[in-house]
């Protein structure tokens, strides 16, 4: 199935392109790559890409420009960010704008390998889904969004107020059919804190890749789900509810909540 | 000249002076006038009487050769001018100046006035009206003039010699002049002396005046106009050494405290802007670094993926991923400090932490000559930590004593033990609101290296903002309005102005009323409100009661830190070290501890050596 991807890579630093060049071949994929955001916007009208990953901070037109571009051009497929200037700002910026995942560098390559992953099966899946919406496929395998009531960061994770001031904070239907076959979450511990746009759990999948999910909001651990420990498909089988990861107390809600997008904007998540 | 506040009070009130010493001279003069004059009429009456009675019976037995005799006789006394006896046609009969004997004076002349303006002449003359005031002419001496009339008797008609007609009344008059120059020199002399004293009076305020002007105003004003103009030169430490009890004391403490507050804020000003030129330093490098560390570590990972089958490379190849990763988190936490992120927090022996730092600097420590002596205590509980900063606390410390060690070496001694501390003295108020959420921390005004809480204070008349020590039971507080101890104040919050007073709780030390903060996550900080009162209540640190701390403390036998060093050495970019180091080291060490809770203090004697102590609570607050 990976044979028929094609990567486009956008980074001003050879090094990083020839690398990440390296670890996409040697697992199959085909890798273009540029120099520069303005000379990647022509490739877009050329052929299509199956996913994008992009730099940030980049001399002439920077990474959120050229997210914006891609989007309107190619909107099908996945745009993974990654920078080196890794702020909590620059995280969720890239996700509300519509980035499918964000990576700080340097990464490894099962990071890397893993979020490519992610982002391929994120368009396979969305590509079913507008099959299933249109009637061509069975909703054997449909996504399931998040209650309109929550809010969430990008495609990844969600968060709800509870009435007593804390706050849920979990993993989407979408994310977790991304990663496939959940085995482990390695959370932090209760007491623990958790800042917005950082990781705040890994899953670790049947693959052995460890798969980092960005908190929604930013606050202090009073709960970490038991049941995430001796069964960690609660996560695929119910995400919005039993699924949860944390309960925390919310340092800044009014700001955090404000940069977070509703769920149900998304036919997805 | 005139402009000087010392001449000015010098003129105001030598002016008001010569006005008082004039008015009193003015009155007195008169009555110097008015007794002198009233003597000398007094003298004349009783002189013209005795001359009448003298002569009487001279006249009687018409002796003219005597009455002339006895009248000159009497006119060659001092203090008599002329005396004469006039008939009533105004012939001089008879007169101490014998060339006036004979001459007809003419009824016009002012001696004679006093009866002979009327017609007919009065032929009785009250004593208050016999005497004239005569001068002259203008600058010549004045003249008492009295005339006594002299009356017809029964004698005088009867008298053989030349009887004077029964039916006239008045035979003639007694003329006596009396010169007045004795008492218009006694005038005189007074108003001279007044004059004198007026003017002495007048030098010798002055010289008072000047010397208290000089004294209590000139001398504190040159210095105050001094100070701000070494402030205005930047010397914000500027010290005012006179400190009166009068306004210009107040003037100078004011100017102290303004000094002292104003070298406080731009210290602030200072520091914020370090902060932030660091924050831009660590984001700088953060990226510049991580570029070249992705490339390390996706090549290292790609290769250790390749070369799975060669186990020789492999161990090497994870060497370097890991040191990459190592590489990367250090960069990170040099971003973390930067955005003062929390710590990655997991139970760990905090022995086992000083042996893996004491394993990194061993190199340092053989070379240098520096013999190092762990007193830990075996017993220590494992501390929820984050190990990599809390070791990366160590090394530093470790590094900077090997430093501060003298060429030959040294010993440092690291101890580790655990004591049970009350939260008074030892928890304090990171996150504080108001009843409205509003932020009352004060990063700006720091009490001892905390974070001051600012809220706003009134109390009489007096508004303005008290900074509240942030450690529980400790009151070093800072207020910008004078408040005196037993002064109750109304708190509020300086946003919003809501009132932090509290209705239900009264001090249960001083019965006044009481204001709460809200700690986050840490409930109600109470506080008396009555300003010198020490009751503060924080209910859900004391319900932890007696908290149990690890103690390390880093001791060496260096150089030491001097006293004016010591409070800014944890401070971002301050290095006694030079070129050596960044100054960066204690401040990343002092932001740790501080994320982890604990406390880092330090002790230091010059060329003794110095201990820094570290106190991390062995269970993180709830």
């Amino acid at each position: 199935m990976k044979p028929h991807t094609d990567i486009l890579v956008i980074d001003d630093e050879q090094v990083i392109l020839d690398a990440v060049t390296k670890i996409c071949t040697s697992e199959g994929y085909r890798v273009v790559t540029s120099l520069d955001a303005e000379s990647a916007v022509p490739l877009l009208d050329q052929q299509s890409f199956g996913v994008i990953l992009c730099d940030v901070m980049m001399p002439g037109m920077d990474g959120f420009s050229f997210l914006k571009i891609a989007l309107g051009k190619a909107p099908e497929t996945p745009v993974i960010m990654a920078t080196g200037f890794s702020t909590v700002e620059n995280a969720v910026q890239s996700l509300t704008v519509g980035a499918t995942d964000y990576i700080p560098k340097p990464f490894t390559f099962d990071e890397l390998k893993s979020a490519i992953q992610r982002a391929v099966r994120f368009r396979r899946i969305r590509e079913e889904q507008s099959r299933i919406v249109s009637g061509t496929m069975d909703d054997g395998t449909l996504v399931v969004p998040c209650p309109p009531k929550y809010r969430r960061l990008g495609h990844s994770s969600w968060v709800c107020l509870q009435n007593d001031g804390t706050a849920l904070v979990g993993v989407t239907h979408l994310f977790v059919r991304t990663i496939e076959q959940p085995t482990g979450v390695e959370t932090v511990n209760p007491d623990g804190e958790i800042i917005q746009g950082t990781v705040c759990a890994q899953i670790q999948t049947f693959d052995g890749l460890l798969h980092p999910v960005l908190s929604p909001i930013s606050g202090r651990v009073v709960d970490v789900n038991s049941e995430l420990k001796t069964f960690p498909a609660i996560i695929e089988k119910d995400p919005y509810f039993a699924g949860w990861l944390y309960r925390a107390i919310p340092t800044d809600v009014e700001y955090e909540l404000a940069r977070l997008q509703p769920c149900g904007s998304d036919p997805l998540t | 000249m005139i402009r000087r506040i010392g001449v000015r009070l010098i003129l105001v009130v030598g002016i008001t002076a010569i006005v008082i010493i004039g008015i009193i001279a003015f009155f007195n003069i008169r009555a110097l006038n008015a007794s002198l004059s009233a003597e000398v009429e007094r003298h004349a009456n009783q002189l013209t009487e005795t001359v009448k009675h003298s002569t009487r019976l001279d006249m009687l037995r018409n002796e003219r050769e005597r009455i002339q005799e006895t009248i000159s006789a009497i006119g060659m006394q001092s203090g008599i001018g002329e005396v004469r006896v006039l008939n009533k046609e105004g012939k001089v009969m008879f007169s101490s100046v014998a060339t006036d004997v004979g001459t007809v004076l003419p009824k016009e002349v002012a001696n004679c006035r006093a009866c002979h303006a009327s017609t007919p002449p009065l032929q009785h003359l009250a004593i208050d009206q016999r005497t004239r005031l005569l001068q002259p002419a203008e600058g010549t001496d004045r003249y008492l003039a009295v005339i006594n009339p002299i009356y017809n008797e029964t004698s005088c008609s009867s008298a053989d010699c030349h009887v004077h007609p029964a039916d006239v009344k008045v035979l003639g008059v007694l003329d006596v002049t009396m010169p007045l120059h004795e008492v218009d020199r006694q005038i005189r002399d007074r108003v001279l002396e007044m004059l004198l004293f007026a003017a002495g009076a007048f030098v010798a305020l002055s010289l008072i005046i000047s010397f208290f002007v000089q004294r209590w105003v000139a001398r504190p004003v040159a210095e105050l106009v001094k100070g701000t103009q070494q402030v205005a030169d930047g010397n914000l430490s500027y010290h005012i050494s006179r400190e009166g009890n009068d306004e210009l004391g107040h003037l100078g403490r004011s100017f102290n405290n303004m000094t002292a507050k104003l070298s406080e804020a731009r210290m602030q000003l200072f520091q914020s802007d370090k902060l932030a030129s660091l924050g831009r330093l660590a984001a700088g490098v953060a990226h510049e670094i991580n570029n070249p560390l992705t490339g390390v570590l996706t090549y290292s990972s790609f290769l250790l993926k390749r070369t799975q089958h060669q186990p020789e490379l492999q161990e090497d190849l994870k060497v370097i991923v890991r040191e990459t990763i190592r590489s990367r988190e250090i960069v990170k936490s040099l971003l973390d400090f930067a955005r003062q992120t929390v710590p990655k927090k997991t139970e760990a022996l905090i022995n086992d932490i000083i042996d893996r730092a004491t394993t990194v600097v061993s190199n340092q420590l053989t070379i240098r000559h520096v013999e190092l002596v762990k007193k830990i205590d075996p017993q220590l509980p494992p501390v929820t930590v984050d190990a990599n900063q809390i070791q990366q606390v160590f090394v530093n410390l470790i590094v900077n004593a090997i430093d501060a060690m003298p060429q030959e070496g040294g010993r440092i001694t690291i101890g580790s033990s655990m004591l049970k501390l009350s939260p008074q003295g030892t928890a304090h108020v990171k996150k504080a609101a108001c009843s409205k959420r509003h932020a009352l921390i004060d990063p700006a005004v720091k009490i001892n290296g905390l974070s001051s809480i600012r809220v706003k204070v009134r109390a009489g008349d007096e508004e303005g903002i008290l900074h509240l020590d942030p450690l529980y039971g400790r009151h070093q507080h800072m207020t910008s309005i004078p408040l005196s101890a037993g002064q109750e104040m109304a708190v509020q919050c300086p946003e919003c102005g809501v009132s932090l007073m509290d209705t239900q709780v009264r001090c249960p030390k001083c019965a006044a009323a009481t204001f709460w903060i809200e700690v986050a996550g840490q409930g109600k900080w109470e506080s008396c409100s009555r300003f010198g009162c020490d009751w503060q209540r924080w209910e859900s640190v004391e319900r932890d009661g007696v908290r149990e701390y690890a103690e390390i403390t880093v001791s060496d036998t260096g150089c030491g830190i001097s006293r004016e060093e010591l409070p800014k050495i944890f401070e971002p970019f301050f290095s006694t070290k030079g070129q050596k180091g960044t100054g960066l080291g204690l401040s990343v060490i002092w932001g740790i501890v501080d994320n982890h809770n604990g406390t880092i203090t330090v002790e230091s004697e010059p060329k003794k050596g110095t201990t820094f102590r570290i106190r991390l609570p062995l269970q993180q607050p709830r």
